[in-house]
């Protein structure tokens, strides 16, 4: 069986957020993923693929599909998942992910499911599913019965696994695949799937991405106003991090929106989230959950992110985050 | 501009989530109701182009007879007509939602259909997206400033921190975020108006989908209550040391 997977490229390699869908793909049984790239057929990464167990890779070259275009994309998925017989199709659970499996959803008039963290077969047509409700808050189980499977996968929930291979490979774990067969496809696509197509900016110079930061510094309410964020952007920097915010940080207009950790801003999975005067609503934790660490610094003791950290300082950050500065500057 | 704007009754939670005993909804017991946040930017950016260019603004939600109270929401930050997609309370997948709210459209001439990216509660990521495809429109998400003149919308939103620019002909379905803009506080009038205006109803129909939940679950936190390092800025070299010992300071 086969079941194909839209894997998104982070320069040149596989995103962070598509290796974790490569991950659990392959809990659907003894399958062999498929991925799918839209990039130039030179781009591949199909030594990083293999790691993931990926046995073939469809690149779906630019040509008349120059630009990100989602209906376009589900469209090349849907005729690929009709001429390779796919039971399943997956995508990270990003926005360009869950945009295009419910453009192919619409076309296809299967059902979708976005953000699972658990996805087993239960015979024929079945999947038993579980996914994140409420940015993941909550779980919802659930049953899943259609023809082709289409379901994304959350990005802060399944840990990237590689698959074992060399010495410590053993019999039925999955192998890592010899080698990746490369299929190379140039679709002519109707022009009404081309309506809807990006036309892309200048990136931020230098702007690590809050989503795939390696470290976070947060700021909350007790940053205490607009120019409050010199010192984090300061320990940001020096951890190679970047600046998240709590909600209200936004809402009163002190940092912009595309900053804001939470349910309705971005899910982070750092290594480290060191949360500054942030007291922690359940829909900011809803966004820091996927954080490898979390130490909060607050004046509170009683403060609700205390019970969803790993370590605390009780303390004002305007003074410790000066002396943090100071001591990572002296070592 | 005739503009159609979905929303949704959730659940408000706030400092906890709890599911009821069934394991089939969010216990509402101790806290209220509100329209998901991405969607009531979804109305203010409504009521904002109307207030520009002119033309009115309907807010729709599909769900029981209840949620005339987020409609009633909708209709004192500006919106003029409100409809009610009514249920039978059961809940609505997202295919099933998509149509009730399509039959509304094509009952009446809308130039936009403006949705929240996905509703707080649910998390489907696709009625909008499963709207366009029924009205055959086309549809741009998640999306974070929005320019509509004559028959065009520009839409803008940001992928890994590079900006994405859409251009729609109109008709169009376009599902929007937070932070597109800052809605405003309901006026006095508007609660009054708001609160006299009429309802239409319309009957939803409910059909069974391939997605089927069975239960809810509140997750088990991998995380307890952390542990303190100390006080004030004395603790920093036992946070240094933390650090260092998490591989943080390489």
């Amino acid at each position: 069986m086969t079941v194909l997977c839209l894997v998104e490229l982070d320069g040149a390699d596989p995103a962070d957020a598509s290796l974790r869908a490569l991950t659990l793909a392959r809990s659907l049984g003894d399958i062999s993923v498929r991925s799918v790239l839209f990039a130039d057929s030179a781009q591949v990464p199909a030594a990083a693929l293999a790691d993931y167990g990926v046995t073939d890779v469809d690149v779906i070259e630019p040509g008349t599909l120059a630009g990100y275009a989602p209906q376009a994309w589900a469209r090349v998925l849907a005729d690929l998942t009709t001429e390779t017989g796919a039971t399943a199709v997956l995508a990270a659970g990003t926005d360009r992910g869950n945009e295009v499996l419910a453009h192919l959803g619409a076309i296809t008039g299967l059902p979708m499911a976005a953000n699972c963290t658990v996805v087993t077969p239960d015979g024929g047509r079945t999947h038993r599913i579980v996914r994140h409700r409420w940015a993941g808050l909550l779980l919802e189980h659930a049953v899943m019965e259609a023809p082709v499977a289409l379901f994304t996968v959350a990005t802060d929930a399944v840990a990237p696994v590689p698959v074992v291979a060399g010495p410590e490979a053993s019999p039925g774990l999955p192998q890592r695949p010899a080698s990746v067969q490369v299929h190379v496809h140039k679709p002519e696509l109707a022009e009404a799937d081309l309506v809807v197509r990006a036309v892309e900016s200048a990136g931020r110079a230098g702007g690590a991405s809050l989503a795939t930061a390696r470290v976070v510094v947060g700021g909350g309410r007790g940053v205490g106003g607009a120019d409050g964020f010199a010192p984090l952007e300061e320990l940001a920097e020096l951890l190679g991090g970047v600046v998240g915010v709590s909600r209200v940080v936004t809402s009163e207009g002190w940092r912009p929106h595309r900053q804001q950790v939470g349910q309705t801003g971005t899910k982070i999975t750092p290594e480290l989230y060191l949360a500054c005067g942030i007291s922690g609503a359940i829909q900011h934790i809803a966004g820091c959950a996927g954080a490898k660490h979390i130490i909060v610094i607050n004046t509170d003791p009683g403060a609700p992110i205390l019970a969803h950290a790993d370590y605390a300082i009780i303390g004002d950050l305007h003074q410790v985050i000066p002396a943090l500065v100071a001591a990572l500057r002296a070592r | 501009m005739e503009i159609l704007v979905c929303v949704k009754r959730v659940p408000t939670v706030g400092g906890k989530i709890a599911v009821t005993p069934d394991g089939q909804q969010v216990d509402t017991r101790m806290s209220g109701f509100t329209i998901s946040p991405h969607e009531e930017c979804a109305v203010e950016e409504a009521v904002q182009i109307t207030e520009r260019l002119g033309g009115s603004v309907t807010a729709a939600t599909l769900g029981p007879e209840d949620a005339i109270e987020q409609l009633r929401g909708a209709l004192a930050l500006g919106a003029g007509r409100a409809v009610l997609l009514e249920t039978d309370g059961r809940e609505f997948g997202p295919i099933a939602t998509a149509a009730a709210i399509a039959a509304e459209v094509r009952a009446h001439p809308y130039d936009l259909a403006l949705l929240g990216n996905e509703a707080a509660d649910t998390g489907d990521y696709q009625v909008g997206i499963r709207l366009a495809h029924e009205l055959g429109w086309p549809v741009a998400t998640g999306i974070k400033s929005l320019e509509v003149s004559g028959d065009t919308v520009i839409a803008r939103r940001e992928y890994r921190g590079v900006e994405e620019a859409y251009q729609l002909p109109l008709p169009a379905v376009i599902t929007v975020k937070e932070g597109i803009n800052l809605p405003r506080y309901p006026s006095l009038p508007g609660r009054l108006r708001a609160r006299r205006a009429a309802v239409e109803r319309s009957p939803a129909a409910w059909a069974p989908e391939g997605l089927r939940k069975e239960e809810l679950q509140v997750p088990a936190s991998s995380r307890h209550q952390a542990t303190v390092l100390g006080h004030g800025a004395d603790a920093v070299p036992e946070l240094v040391r933390v650090l260092d010992e998490l591989g943080i300071l390489q």
